[in-house]
């Protein structure tokens, strides 16, 4: 995100706090998609993901007054969603769904049209990147797509620097781990 | 295979941590810089900077490719938000940000002007408290031959005028806070994160000061008013 950006952001969150619909429009049209994706790669329920953007940004609405630009508003947006989705997941016991999605990736592997496809490089790479834990699938995301830098990630996640790091580190290691189980060497580790 | 193994053994190092947020260019210049040398010198850790690059656009890929949200969750969002309470308009802002909104409604020109202004009143300020200081100016100091019962003093300056921070009411306008500065003979000389330093243009007794304080303190557009430095 441009630093032009940023600071119009900061302009849009002082007038939604004054009660500005338009400004909340604007916002919603800048940040509904990234907070969408972000939601539905934790909460992996589209309906859900839905539900969750309604409530970020009405958390948004109702605390702009409160937002005091210690950070860009896309990292607020973030770790708003990040707390809402992890409270859906409490609800629908998240133990569950990570289960299946281990199991998808085992699945997978012994499937023979399905190992046609793992000689397909960016195919297999999508895959193993959606059958990594959430904890593992957040942080490439928010480093990865959302473009947040080490201090960013860590005040999203409420981790340390350090721990970012080598969350991320570890994100990888598992990820050439599936790739390898796939068939697929990359040269690293 | 047996040095791969090795390599994915060990605790990774600072520069290799970083690498992801070096493809993403989230970093700052010193650690690029850091980075792009530590590639530079060593093809180890450049074969896994491919493959972090891999990495980042199959992240893309992958997220580019979930789509949208359809138009009802922007229609749940609005009709939530039309079913909120009405907000008070102000009643949530601080100074700061009332006044970066005052001086973004002006105009260039009137911002121009305002500012020629300001300076002029400053400099004719100032002007007036220069000849008052250089006419009530006591002795800068005293020679020892004056009196040989007293003791030798040495005033090098006159007191320093009395200073308070303010904090206004988040409705107050500009000519209010004007006007109150005109009130007191006091100016701004500092301010930050809504708090104001005034300073008062003459020099006064403890009690007068805490007299004015308490006046200061019962203005209608002031939240908070305390002696300072």
């Amino acid at each position: 995100m441009s630093a032009t950006q940023a600071a119009t952001d900061d302009v849009l969150i002082a007038r939604i706090a004054e009660g500005d619909r338009l400004a909340m429009q604007v916002l919603y049209g800048r940040h509904h998609v990234r907070v969408f994706r972000f939601g539905l790669r934790l909460v992996r329920n589209e309906q859900v993901a839905e539900d969750l953007i309604s409530e970020v940004f009405l958390d948004v609405w109702r605390q702009a007054g409160k937002f005091e630009g210690r950070s860009a508003v896309s990292t607020w947006l973030l770790a708003i969603t990040r707390f809402k989705a992890l409270s859906a997941l409490r609800r629908r016991k998240d133990a569950e769904l990570d289960d299946e999605a281990a199991a998808a990736i085992e699945d997978t592997s012994d499937d023979p049209e399905v190992s046609v496809q793992k000689k397909d490089t960016s195919d297999a790479l999508r895959r193993c990147l959606d059958g990594l834990s959430a904890e593992h699938r957040e942080i490439v995301d928010l480093v990865y797509y959302h473009e947040k830098s080490v201090e960013e990630v860590a005040g999203i996640i409420g981790i340390p620097e350090n721990t970012v790091k080598t969350r991320l580190f570890y994100a990888r290691k598992k990820l050439a781990e599936l790739l390898k189980a796939a068939g697929i060497e990359r040269g690293w580790p | 295979m047996a040095a791969s193994r090795k390599m994915a053994e060990r605790e990774p190092g600072d520069i290799e941590l970083l690498l992801p947020w070096h493809a993403a260019g989230t970093l700052n210049a010193r650690d690029s810089r850091r980075i792009e040398e530590a590639l530079a010198r060593d093809p180890e850790l450049a074969r896994q900077f491919a493959v972090i690059r891999e990495e980042y656009a199959g992240t893309i890929d992958l997220n580019e490719s979930l789509g949208a949200p359809s138009v009802r969750a922007m229609q749940k969002l609005f009709a939530a938000i039309d079913a909120e309470p009405a907000r008070k308009p102000g009643a949530s802002r601080n100074m700061a940000a009332w006044l970066a909104g005052f001086f973004s409604s002006l105009s260039p020109r009137t911002v121009a002007w305002s500012a020629g202004l300001g300076a002029l009143v400053l400099v004719l300020q100032a002007g007036i408290i220069a000849a008052v200081l250089i006419d009530n100016r006591p002795a800068s100091f005293e020679t020892a031959s004056l009196s040989m019962n007293e003791p030798i003093t040495r005033n090098i300056s006159a007191a320093p005028s009395p200073r308070a921070l303010v904090r206004f009411v988040p409705d107050a306008r500009v000519s209010d806070v004007t006007a109150l500065l005109d009130k007191y003979q006091a100016s701004i000389v500092d301010g930050k994160s809504g708090m104001f330093r005034l300073q008062f243009a003459s020099a006064m007794s403890k009690d007068e000061f805490s007299g004015l304080l308490s006046r200061l303190q019962s203005e209608k557009i002031v939240s908070l008013a305390v002696a300072t430095p």
